[in-house]
């Protein structure tokens, strides 16, 4: 059966003229946060990968911390996350080959206009998440140890604020329904520029609070370590780093705009 | 509602191909499942033993198990570090397919053991002394027992085909690939593309009453 499948995707490298470029395992299975598939990003960019080095991609967006887990079980090939800690601490328990800064944006401040907690009058992080606290105004958290979700735990523990209580919602889902859920609660949430960028002509919301260091949002791609799992795509995961970081991939993510505005942004 | 109803017409690729999708597995699971499990339903009601009963109820009770449980089992299968993890189905066809398939064996084994244990009991031993042996009596109590399993298969197939837990956990919702009509109408439904999202729904129905239409021309109820 793989041998026939080989066969016919030689005979048809060879039909294209492509035959020096067809990899041996096409298949390139990522694991990723739901922002990068959510934005719309990779469908943009990865037809063009395809084409250029003949892999087959596979996505899977199911938020950073579930996308290393999967990496760490070997079920993947590659991943594309949003956590800084967890990426360390993943490379470092020898689960991850190799590591690249990726790209970044920012995280912002959600609510509604309406904006009951004066979250738009604060100026930084710590106050418009301490002024949700106080006012006990609706929150809404993605609940899924998601890099958004870690993120989000990082500032309320700066702010020295265990959030409780009815007005603090976890959700357990993906950064779209949490803004969809947001806008029908009337409630406040912390949201990736990128997914909101591709949800905002759909939402009410407002960006109440943006621009504090602390809501850096940087992304990178690990390869899954083949020396932990010989079944990876290694070969596939480095030509996906490499292509991504290398002029064609960085052309590709600093193009890619929704309704004019740039969602990524490179080193 | 009307822009549900013009994306199907409109023949979009992506959404046929969805739809396309979800009933080739839901084809397969139900076929892998139908010859074991009414093996298993047949076995059971063959003759009395003890703890049949116990088993029976067993069955049932699988028969109600969440999807996201069967998921789960199946998952830790098929990952790399489990079982069957050098067959490479987590995240791929074969996954859900597996899956599915172990959602709708309990149901196929349970209506196919209800069903036969409803039969007239004289209907065997009429056979027992027409002289016919194991083999004759159990395809014959199969064909007699047509209708119930083709109910019982085709409630096999409503299972399948209306799952998402499964489909999500094991297919991982992948375009072009494990993406069925109720992983995207999750998926649409979360990026707030209800239109979409509607349209598959209605497909499921049509899909659903269609079958459910096919059985009683095939196998009228005879009672």
């Amino acid at each position: 059966m793989k041998r026939i499948f080989i066969a016919t995707a030689l005979a048809a490298a060879l039909v294209l003229g492509l035959a020096a470029q067809s990899p041996a395992n096409p298949r390139l299975r990522i694991a990723t946060t739901t922002s990068t598939e959510q934005s719309g990003l990779l469908a943009a960019i990865l037809p063009a990968f395809e084409k250029a080095t003949g892999y087959r991609t596979e996505v899977v967006a199911v938020g950073t911390g579930a996308s290393l887990k999967i990496g760490e079980k070997g079920d993947c090939d590659v991943v594309i996350v949003h956590a800084r800690a967890l990426e360390d601490a993943f490379m470092a328990a020898g689960f991850g080959a190799d590591r690249r800064d990726l790209m970044y944006n920012d995280f912002i401040v959600l609510g509604p206009a309406a904006d009951p907690a004066g979250v738009a009058k604060t100026k930084s992080a710590l106050e418009a998440f301490s002024a949700i606290a106080k006012a006990q105004a609706g929150f809404v958290s993605r609940g899924d140890n998601s890099g958004t979700h870690t993120k989000e735990k990082d500032i309320w523990k700066a702010v020295v604020i265990a959030p409780a209580g009815v007005w603090y919602k976890e959700a357990g889902q993906g950064m779209s329904q949490v803004i969809l859920m947001a806008e029908q609660m009337g409630a406040y949430t912390l949201a990736d520029r990128g997914t909101w960028l591709a949800m905002k002509d759909k939402s009410s919301l407002k960006i109440l609070s943006q621009g504090d260091k602390l809501y850096f949002n940087p992304y990178g791609v690990i390869t899954v370590n083949p020396a932990k799992w010989p079944q990876a795509n290694y070969a596939g995961a480095k030509a996906l780093m490499e292509w991504l970081t290398g002029p064609t991939g960085r052309a590709l993510i600093e193009g890619y705009k929704i309704g004019g505005e740039q969602c990524f942004y490179l080193y | 509602m009307r822009e549900a109803f013009g994306l199907l017409l409109s023949g979009d690729r992506e959404t046929w191909h969805i739809v396309w999708l979800s009933v080739r597995f839901s084809l397969f699971s139900t076929l892998f499942s139908a010859a074991p499990g009414i093996a298993l339903g047949a076995a059971l009601a063959s003759r009395p033993f003890r703890g049949r009963r116990f088993l029976a109820a067993a069955l049932n009770a699988l028969t109600a198990l969440p999807t996201v449980v069967v998921g789960l089992f199946a998952y830790s299968l098929v990952t790399r570090s489990g079982p069957l993890g050098f067959t490479g189905f987590l995240f791929a066809p074969g996954g859900v397919i597996l899956g599915q398939s172990l959602l709708a064996l309990p149901v196929v084994a349970a209506l196919t053991y209800t069903g036969l244990a409803r039969l007239d009991p004289r209907f065997r031993e009429t056979l027992v002394t027409l002289g016919a042996g194991r083999g004759r009596r159990f395809l014959a109590t199969l064909r007699e027992a047509r209708p119930v399993l083709i109910a019982a298969i085709v409630a096999a197939f409503g299972r399948v085909t209306g799952e998402v837990g499964v489909s999500m956990m094991l297919g991982g919702n992948i375009r072009w690939s494990t993406r069925t009509m109720t992983t995207a109408i999750a998926l649409d439904a979360a990026k707030g593309d209800f239109e979409r999202a509607l349209s598959l729904g209605l497909v499921l129905l049509v899909l659903a009453l269609g079958v459910n239409v096919a059985l009683h021309a095939i196998a009228p109820d005879e009672r």
